[in-house]
């Protein structure tokens, strides 16, 4: 008995992570999964009944069974794949790209009172600009094709970003950038080992919500036009009238857009461990 | 080794916190700043730690006029202030990143050591109790092996053992080095317990109305008759500066305001 677990301890030692004390959530998180999946199931069961039994006019409403088979086809004939990609694509780039300017710009406002004051302002204006109200000049301006997409894309990520940095910045406790000045960090010194840190938490808040706007624009953008892509299928499916294409291609938009936003969770999970909060974030 | 020079503060309100502070610390030496709430005690720290400048004045470190934090100084906060995000090891180290990674790592266990925080340098701070993190507090202050340590109001808010304790370990650790130490208190035991000289400021804008040489021989034992008489005498140098005023005696008062005004 003693041999085996001797044994054992070792082989298991370099896969355990450093002991985090926090474990008590793991058990809770077990256990709410199948309650939160109960609605979902019911409904869709229901639906199903409905759309065989006729209830439900399929030429509006076709059954979850044939909106699956409709995404297994697609998958096999493999005209699924360049549209996948190039949604994907286009949202993770303009994605890049908007993150990367909102946190530069959002950095430099939090940390500069009189950049603020210089380009806050106007930002704060453009904000309040409905995004989607670029599209025509986008279009006008980079053409129909992948440039205006991904602008208009960035743009949607930008905002919410550039806010979370700028705020989270502005609101790092004083307490703790007295003691970066104590130990006489360099400005550049103080951003990334006080306030980069302490703003991460708002920070990943931003990233999630751009992400989010992200995923909505690209919808909007290859509804206004794409030859290809998630948002083509919508266009697709209603001028064809086949609903079935529609509902895949919204529920394939789901579960991608659930996905991304899940990977962005873990990492900040992962990255706020240190984080003494109620509750973990989901 | 430090001197301060008809120092005074005005802050961009008006309030005038402080007029004509002239103060002279010798190497090695424990001093004590102590006074009611109000008397621009911790506002005079800050600004030896070069946190902020004086309205009038100046403050002099080696002789050189202070513009900014020194780094031959260490600060300890009355709240721990560590980095939430770092290890206690990476919180103590915060000061000395421009050291070599052995000579920090050295330095970080030996000063977890003095504190008695060896097992817990791979402890996030979350997991500490106020004392203990308080601790690394001291560590990391100590790690950068400060010529002049000042500590504002640093435990204040802690529970007695704890604190008495920490009195222990703070003066171990002076007499290894003989730091020269600058320290904000309201608690009239420990300016006691710990210090050379007690400094007495009063009134608004903060004056000092007084200075004591406490001659007790060390190690200072609280329940001993000189240490009793001490406490006496600096209690009355204290209240006698509030005999004007009735309404509000923070030291000895159990009006509830008493305590909001201890911040």
């Amino acid at each position: 008995m003693s041999a085996v677990s001797t044994l054992a301890t070792p082989l298991l030692a370099p896969a355990a992570p450093r002991p985090v004390r926090a474990t008590a959530p793991r058990p809770a998180r077990r256990w709410q999964w199948p309650l939160g999946a109960v609605l979902p199931v019911l409904l869709l069961a229901l639906w199903e009944v409905l759309a065989r039994t006729g209830a439900l006019p399929p030429n509006l409403l076709p059954a979850p069974s044939r909106v699956l088979a409709t995404i297994a086809e697609l998958a096999r004939t493999g005209e699924l794949w360049p549209h996948l990609g190039l949604t994907l694509g286009r949202v993770l780039l303009g994605f890049g790209l908007g993150t990367a300017l909102g946190t530069a710009l959002g950095a430099l406002t939090g940390y500069l009172p009189l950049l603020r004051r210089l380009l806050d302002p106007l930002l704060q204006g453009l904000r309040n600009i409905p995004s989607l109200a670029w599209v025509p000049l986008f279009i006008l301006w980079m053409g129909i094709y992948e440039t205006s997409k991904v602008v208009l894309i960035a743009v949607g990520v930008f905002f919410p970003v550039y806010l979370a940095v700028m705020s989270g910045i502005q609101n790092v406790d004083r307490k703790l950038v007295e003691v970066g000045r104590v130990y006489r960090l360099s400005g550049l010194e103080l951003v990334r080992r006080v306030f980069l840190p302490a703003a991460l938490p708002a920070y990943f808040v931003g990233l999630r919500n751009g992400l989010g706007l992200g995923w909505m624009f690209v919808v909007a953008a290859e509804i206004m036009g794409a030859t290809k892509g998630l948002g083509f299928l919508l266009v697709d499916g209603q001028m064809t009238g086949r609903p079935q294409t529609i509902l895949a291609s919204i529920l394939l938009f789901a579960v991608l857009g659930r996905c991304t936003d899940s990977l962005l969770a873990r990492l900040s999970r992962r990255l706020l461990r240190w984080q003494d909060t109620h509750g973990t974030t989901t | 080794m430090l001197q301060l020079d008809h120092i005074g503060k005005q802050f961009d309100n008006g309030v005038v916190a402080l007029a004509g502070i002239s103060l002279h610390l010798q190497a090695g030496e424990i001093v004590t700043l102590v006074g009611a709430s109000g008397s621009g005690k911790s506002t005079l720290l800050r600004l030896v730690a070069g946190l902020d400048a004086p309205s009038t004045g100046r403050v002099l470190m080696k002789n050189e006029p202070l513009s900014g934090p020194h780094p031959a100084m260490g600060v300890i906060f009355q709240e721990p202030r560590l980095m939430p995000w770092l290890r206690v090891q990476d919180n103590v180290c915060f000061g000395i990143r421009h050291l070599p990674a052995e000579e920090q790592a050295a330095r970080a266990a030996a000063v977890l050591a003095r504190v008695g925080l060896s097992k817990f340098a791979g402890a996030l701070p979350r997991q500490l109790s106020g004392g203990m993190a308080q601790r690394v507090a001291i560590a990391r202050a100590l790690v950068t092996r400060p010529a002049l340590l000042l500590l504002d109001e640093p435990f204040s808010a802690l529970d007695p053992f704890t604190k008495a304790s920490l009195h222990e370990h703070l003066l171990d650790v002076w007499a290894d080095a003989r730091p020269t130490l600058l320290l904000v208190t309201h608690d009239v035991e420990e300016a006691l317990v710990l210090s050379d000289r007690v400094v007495v400021l009063h009134g608004h804008p903060g004056r000092i109305s007084q200075t004591l040489r406490v001659d007790l021989p060390r190690p200072r034992r609280r329940t001993s008759p000189e240490f009793q008489q001490w406490k006496e005498r600096l209690l009355q140098a204290i209240g006698n500066e509030h005999s004007g005023s009735t309404a509000q005696k923070p030291l000895l008062s159990l009006s509830t305001d008493a305590n909001a005004a201890g911040g």
